[in-house]
């Protein structure tokens, strides 16, 4: 699954290339999470696969790495983030028609192809959803070719929910089965209240046939790799996107690194087994 | 009575019972059907029953005082609803009220108490199934209060 920048044959891996935002989309009321469409300032964008990053660059603030949110075929990417730290707040404020410097995509990808054939429980929570957002294109552009599709979405509250206007659309179709929970309601909320890992509990796929991707706080992969294995999911076919403070995206300097493992290079997404056991060291 | 065999053996929660275990549940069972917004049960009144929901979808809420009934939990197809009866006070802790017409099997707790008094291995077979239920939603409950998506790790995206 893990490709390579070399092998995916980036000239300058190291170099940021210039990067119009043709777009920018709030997310949530206060403009905390917001997505990106972004396009080379010449060419077209490279090819990338579902849960890949790029390594988006403010000149003179830093770089974060970003998982791509959408591929919508039209040499433009979509990167859907969430301002947390100095660069993603400094980020929240650009506009359509600034540049950044993007390095890219990187990692390894969601097993998609392998999913073919199988019923496909996608488990995300809070921004999670976003990694997670190309495999559902990925699976409504070949909706033939999968059995049940359950998309399992957790977030802190209403106001937290991410692609509102996509979730609408997807819970409206009859050959997706879209649950939603929040943490904490409000008053005028009527649709679920609870952790995500509920969500996988209600069942309703064919687990000893199902694969599995999830995508969110440790936490809550870790306990959704428990309710997936109940439900008869078997950890080799449970897959998680790990989230690292990145600086090369090569696996030359180590920043990222789990054990043997670059989260950068052999990820962000790994098969759950190979993950499972740093998922019970403190301070990993 | 056929009918309700017939649900119980298609139930996760339900796996691995003998056979004359789930007619005995069976027979002990009933379909009820609630409207959207009906009270399944209120907190502090008599915890007689429990609940599988077949359709629909039931919140869990508290009523504090000058406040509105606050949902913590909301529950769907195929869960199990109800543990106070296995336990003195016999009373509910919270109230349960149907969101949408929702579709359950009731199952008549007095009935079953005494099913299990005279059948250990049935008793400890529910016992079982009841431990991992309240294990799992208090490991929810405990995943709701740690407010995990406060934190920066979330996926790539910040």
């Amino acid at each position: 699954m893990s490709v390579s920048a070399a092998e995916r044959q980036i000239p300058e891996p190291m170099a940021p290339v210039p990067w119009r935002i043709l777009d920018v989309r709030r997310e949530v009321a206060d403009g905390e999470v917001f997505t990106w469409r972004l396009r080379p300032e010449s060419g077209a964008a490279p090819e990338a696969r579902p849960g890949q990053f790029n390594m988006l660059y403010l000149f003179g603030v830093g770089e974060v790495a970003i998982s791509v949110s959408a591929m919508d075929g039209d040499g433009s990417l979509v990167h859907t983030i969430r301002a947390v730290g100095s660069v993603t707040r400094t980020m929240q404020g650009l506009r359509a028609g600034d540049v950044v410097g993007v390095r890219g995509p990187f990692g390894s990808a969601w097993p998609v192809e392998a999913a073919e054939g199988r019923d496909l429980v996608l488990a995300a929570g809070g921004i999670g959803l976003a990694p997670l957002r190309p495999v559902i294109h990925a699976v409504l552009a070949r909706r033939e070719a999968f059995g049940r599709v359950l998309i399992c979405y957790g977030a802190r509250s209403p106001r937290d929910l991410i692609f509102r206007d996509e979730l609408a659309q997807w819970q409206a179709r009859a050959d997706l089965d879209v649950r939603v929970t929040v943490d904490r309601g409000t008053a005028d909320w009527k649709g679920d209240v609870g952790v995500v890992t509920q969500l996988i509990d209600r069942g309703g796929f064919d687990g000893r046939n199902a694969l599995a991707m999830v995508c969110g706080p440790e936490v809550m992969m870790r306990f959704s790799a428990l309710s997936l294995h109940r439900r008869g999911v078997v950890p080799e076919r449970t897959f998680v996107s790990m989230e690292r403070c990145m600086r090369c995206a090569l696996g030359f300097c180590g920043h990222c690194q789990i054990g043997p493992h670059f989260v950068c290079r052999d990820g962000p997404v790994f098969p759950y087994p190979v993950m499972e056991p740093a998922f019970r060291v403190h301070e990993l | 009575m056929n009918e309700l065999l017939e649900i119980l053996k298609g139930q996760h929660f339900f796996e691995g019972l003998r056979e004359a275990d789930l007619r005995l549940l069976a027979a002990g069972a009933s379909l009820r059907t609630f409207r959207a917004d009906e009270t399944l049960f209120r907190e502090h009144e008599e915890a007689d029953a429990f609940y599988l929901i077949r359709s629909g979808r039931v919140a869990l809420e508290s009523r504090l005082p000058g406040r509105r009934a606050e949902v913590f939990m909301t529950l769907g197809h195929g869960e199990v609803l109800g543990w106070s009866w296995l336990m003195p006070p016999y009373r509910w802790h919270y109230s349960a009220r149907a969101l949408e017409e929702t579709h359950t099997v009731h199952f008549d707790a007095p009935a079953l108490h005494a099913c299990m008094d005279r059948d250990p291995v049935l008793g400890y077979a529910l016992y079982q199934r009841f431990a991992a239920l309240i294990v799992q939603r208090l490991q929810a409950a405990r995943l709701q209060a740690m407010d995990i998506y406060g934190g920066g790790d979330v996926g790539l995206g910040g």
